[in-house]
């Protein structure tokens, strides 16, 4: 099986340590959570997303989320609003790049036009909660520079620099599993002062085809606010089958009536 | 009747004993005293607290409001940079240029949450179906001329930027830097931002000496609170200069000198020892107490130490008899004017401002240990010391001719002083209800701070420092994307932008009208709010789905999108001005829309320009408390139902003179000034105690008349009552050159009411005695007989 593979090259990381630089060894994990997580195709999923404020206000919004996977480029990735009511239908499609800046469109119903965003700008908060929306946009592994920390039980931590010098972040530190497909378990963000912003942890995750990991809450808490957010997801679809044709300006406009 | 009496033999034995016991055991008490001093004082800490909150306590319900506000939207504390270009011209590429790296550099300030510049603005363009949300001048070195005057004409026209973050004719452009104190400990919270800031700042110039630099905001206002308690503090360095020359001046006396100096000293330090038991963060108000001590304490062992030397001098008596008999009639008298004395400071926990709360209550601690140190430390002291005796000393007559001159000028004339005095008194009350209360908060610090010097710069050249805050609510979840409360926000902006007091205006409405704009090709007619809310909802999203880090809308809307936050930034106007202003602003909203629109106006400005209000309620009835209190100890030590109510008329006036001659001097009143009238009170009751004590025993003791018991009275406590006068004078008048408004303004008060005092106590006092007496003659000679006085000297 192609996990034992994986484990085995880890493995091997791991006895070969000596050898390998924290940069190598931190790259090397990152891949490998990239390769962890190779071939699921494609998915659609709705989530809940909570945004709370310091007194515990609430505020909800609902979200369906299509994922393209693609190897030579970045993923493809289609979010549709569903609620609140007055943004029902906004819908945004977003290709990520494995270099350079992403593309971004957004579809508006109410005057039913397709604009393009300018995405120098993926710092800012999505929606107004506390993730932004370069957390929650395709983690392609060219996006960072990597350091391997340390190995905390079956954790690995490894830091990671961010190449784009518009990101909002200095470093994260982000913990895998190395006995759960390296899975994410925990990230920590600093920000441009290096100082602790937000803290994303994962939990309720469940195995999907055997294979790939998917968690079904992700908690985002801002120490300097202390603001929160949560996403809530719903199980994954792995069997759309999705196409590029579905990725298109034209599903955009589709996915949003 | 024998009761009192026997009270009286008991206090004057009490005293004796106490005396007789300190000099037998005069090494064991020094040490123990000094013991307890090091001990209290071990546990001293001195640490500042600069954070302006500290002016409000938990229920203020301003800073309710506020703190309200800021937690539906951010908590921001912020620091201003304004930047002044030599040249003139913000908008060149070397400027640009150094503008940016200052950005870049600004969003390492520790707790730093947004950096607002106006190379950063987010400028919003469209072309096609394309919507540019960009940095108004990124990578400025690369910028061509046309560019750069591009530039400067979008800065110019940009009603976000205009007033805030630059002026109108570009020469002064400020970078505005939010932080998120944790709020866990201002103490190094505060410093640890303002470090950074300036050390930023002299990198800053020194790479580009093309800016004049000046800085401003609540972090360097917070700064600016913990560097006058600091230099408050300093203060007490004068002020113990003044007390060794006053004392040696007043005692002739080296040892009597030093024994002062150590009565104080110790005093101070178990009070320091207070505020690190108690676990009090010293501010500007509270930061003074060591010199408000000195002043207050001093004059407990001058009375006890003149008496002494007078004894020695004078009567010829021995060094340990004289301190014996000095004890006797001084121990009663520093008992109650002590005593007087923290009760006034204790009233001020009565006011709505706990830093008053804290200079209260150390002072009050101080001046009981002071009382304590007083009664044995000293004695213990000048117990051990030799006594240089000295010739008796002549030329002390022409000064008791004084005092019996002024006795005898009241006394040919009481009537006519009487008349005079309560119509000089009724007419500076009457002036004094002409003072109006003022507390801006930049106006605390004089012109010798830079703060105060730069936030001048900031007001004249750029924006306003003051504000006012609403938060404007549209009563649904999403709402503030309905046209209709649009509408009503975007007359609101309008109506705000109006007012003479507005130098700028910051609502969502403009937020709105700048995307609705950019969402039709940047046609100049959409430049107002849409007109359908799934329009106004999409454009929202599109727009903040285009902010990058921390330049979102999250600081002036809440998560729910039913509320949004309104700042208008205003002029340099008095507190009056303010509150008069946010009235009409919230009158208006009530007036042109909807209930869920009404709004309170909130802000720090806000919060400060009705402290004085609210310290002024709140010390009423700890004032009337502290009146009826010092009535009481007076009624009860003068043994005198009728003087004890007739001392309120000297004990009042002083404060209505005070008050009524300030409204001549400046007219406009602070915080601090609230708390003086308990405080004085506490402090001028000493003259009227000993003045009409001394009448009493020249009355009851010695038989006289009234006239005669005026003119014994003037003769024995006039030159005490003068000395201590001065004494007081001085160190109110060292804290009076505090560069602090809330402790230079009550410091100046309190020397024109304890001057007043003296001059009260000298003219009206003794011209009421003997009107009063006239009237009961009959019944005065009744107690006569029996009174048995101890407020003696």
């Amino acid at each position: 099986m192609r996990k034992s593979i994986f484990i085995s090259i880890a493995l091997l990381g791991t006895i070969m340590g000596k050898a390998q630089t924290p940069e190598e060894r931190g790259l090397q994990i990152a891949k490998a959570a990239e390769e962890a997580d190779l071939g699921f195709g494609s998915s659609i999923v709705e989530l809940k997303m909570t945004l709370k404020n310091k007194n515990g206000q609430t505020s909800e919004r609902f979200l369906v989320t299509r994922t393209l996977e693609l190897t030579e480029d970045g993923d493809k990735s289609l979010i549709v609003f569903g609620s609140p009511k007055d943004v029902k239908g906004t819908a945004t499609l977003t290709f990520t790049h494995k270099v350079g800046s992403d593309d971004q469109w957004l579809y508006l119903p109410s005057i039913k036009r397709v604009k393009r965003i300018s995405s120098n700008n993926k710092s800012g908060p999505f929606v107004g909660s506390e993730f932004a929306y370069e957390d929650l946009s395709s983690q392609e592994v060219e996006k960072y520079t990597y350091k391997f920390l340390e190995t905390k039980g079956s954790l690995l931590l490894v830091e990671q620099d961010p190449v784009d010098p518009k990101s909002g972040y200095t470093r994260r530190i982000v913990s895998y599993n190395k006995d759960k497909g390296y899975r994410i378990e925990k990230v920590e963000f600093y920000d441009r002062k290096n100082a602790l912003l937000k803290t994303l942890t994962y939990t309720d995750y469940k195995l999907y085809k055997n294979k790939f990991w998917r968690a079904g809450t992700f908690t985002m808490v801002n120490h300097q606010s202390n603001k929160e957010t949560l996403l809530k997801f719903s199980d994954y679809n792995f069997e759309a089958d999705l196409s590029e044709d579905d990725f298109s300006q034209v599903a955009l406009q589709r996915a949003g009536n | 009747m024998n009761a009192i009496k026997k009270a009286g033999d008991f206090t004057n034995n009490f005293a004796k004993n106490w005396a007789k016991f300190v000099i037998k055991y005069k090494w064991p008490v020094l040490i123990g005293t000094l013991l307890l001093a090091l001990g209290l004082g071990s546990q001293g800490k001195m640490e500042f607290d600069g954070d302006y909150h500290v002016f409000f306590s938990k229920s203020n319900p301003e800073l309710e409001a506020f703190d309200a506000l800021q937690e539906k939207y951010t908590k921001d504390d912020n620091i201003v940079i304004v930047l002044a270009p030599k040249n003139g011209n913000v908008f060149t590429r070397e400027n640009l240029v150094a503008i940016e790296e200052l950005t870049e550099q600004a969003w390492n300030t520790p707790y730093s949450s947004r950096v607002d510049a106006v190379t950063n603005f987010q400028h919003t363009s469209a072309d096609g179906d394309d919507l540019y949300v960009d940095d108004l001048s990124y990578e400025s070195i690369n910028k061509t001329d046309a560019e750069i005057l591009e530039i400067r004409e979008k800065a110019l026209k940009e009603p976000l930027l205009v007033h805030r973050i630059i002026n109108e004719e570009g020469s002064v452009t400020a970078i505005n830097v939010t932080v998120r104190l944790p709020g866990v400990d201002s103490a190094t919270e505060i410093p640890e931002v303002t470090i950074a800031t300036r050390n930023m700042v002299s990198e800053f110039q020194e790479k580009h000496p093309q800016f004049d630099v000046y800085t401003t905001g609540l972090v360097p206002l917070n700064t600016a609170f913990f560097e006058a308690s600091q230099s408050d503090l300093g203060l007490i360095g004068i002020m113990l200069i003044i007390v060794i020359l006053v004392t040696l001046v007043l005692t002739r006396n080296f040892f009597a000198t030093f024994s002062t100096l150590v009565v104080v000293l110790f005093s101070i330090i178990s009070a320091v020892g207070f505020v690190g038991i108690m676990g009090i963060k010293l501010t500007p108000p509270s930061a003074v107490f060591p010199t408000m001590i000195m002043t207050l304490a001093v004059a407990d062992s001058i009375h006890i130490l003149i008496t002494m030397l007078q004894k020695v001098r004078k009567d010829g008596l021995g060094k340990r008899e004289a301190l014996v008999e000095s004890m006797r009639l001084n121990f009663m008298p520093v008992f109650i004017t002590s005593l007087t004395t923290v009760i006034g400071f204790l009233t001020m926990n009565f006011g709505d401002v706990p830093p008053f709360w804290h200079l209260g209550n150390i002072t009050a601690f101080g001046m009981t240990m002071a009382f304590l140190y007083s009664t044995t430390t000293l004695p213990a002291l000048m117990a051990i010391f030799p006594i240089w005796k000295r010739k008796t000393v002549a030329g002390k007559l022409p000064k008791i001719g004084l005092y019996h001159k002024m006795g005898l000028f009241v006394t040919r004339q009481p009537v006519r002083l009487t008349f005079i005095s309560l119509a000089i008194i009724g007419g500076l009350a009457y002036l004094a209800t002409l003072n109006v209360f003022n507390d801006e908060f930049v106006e605390y610090f004089d012109d010798s701070v830079q703060f105060r010097r730069d936030s001048d710069f900031i007001n004249d050249n750029l924006t306003g420092f003051y504000n006012v805050e609403f938060s404007v609510g549209s009563g649904e979840s999403g709402g503030i994307n309905n046209p209709e409360y649009l509408e009503n926000l975007n007359a609101f902006e309008d109506w705000l932008n109006n007012q003479s007091e507005v130098v700028h205006v910051n609502a969502f409405s403009e937020v709105a009208r700048r995307v609705n704009r950019s969402m039709h090709g940047d046609d100049p007619s959409y430049y107002q709010v849409p007109n359908n809310r799934e329009e106004a909802a999409q454009y929202l999203l599109l727009y903040e789905l285009s902010l990058p880090f921390g330049l979102d809308l999250n600081n002036q809307i809440n998560v729910d999108k039913s509320e949004t936050r309104v700042t208008a930034t205003l002029k340099n106007i008095s507190s009056a001005e303010m509150i008069a202003f946010s009235s009409r602003a919230e009158q208006w909203l009530r007036d042109h829309t909807d209930q869920p629109m009404h709004s309170i106006g909130v802000s720090p400005t806000m919060m400060f320009s009705k402290l004085g209000f609210r310290q002024a309620d709140s010390m009423f009835k700890g004032n009337i408390i502290a009146l009826i209190l010092i009535s009481l100890v007076l009624m009860l030590a003068l043994r005198n139902f009728k003087l004890g109510l007739l001392s309120i008329i000297p004990n009042v006036a002083p404060v209505l003179v005070g008050f009524g001659i300030w409204a001549l001097y400046k007219g406009q009143i602070n915080t601090g000034m609230v708390i003086v009238f308990g405080m004085t009170l506490g402090i001028i009751v000493d003259d009227t105690v000993h003045f009409m004590s001394k009448f009493l025993r020249a009355r009851r003791e010695l038989g006289y008349d009234a006239k005669q018991a005026v003119i014994y009275a003037f003769e024995t406590v006039g030159r005490a009552l003068v000395t201590t006068t001065i004494v007081l004078l001085a160190g109110f008048a060292v804290l009076s050159t505090s560069s602090f408004a809330l402790n230079s303004y009550m410091a100046r008060i309190t020397v024109i009411i304890i001057l007043s005092a003296l001059i009260i106590d000298f003219i009206l006092l003794p011209s009421l005695l003997i009107l009063i007496s006239r009237k009961s003659e009959a019944t005065e000679e009744v107690q006569e007989l029996q009174a048995q006085v101890q407020l003696d000297k």
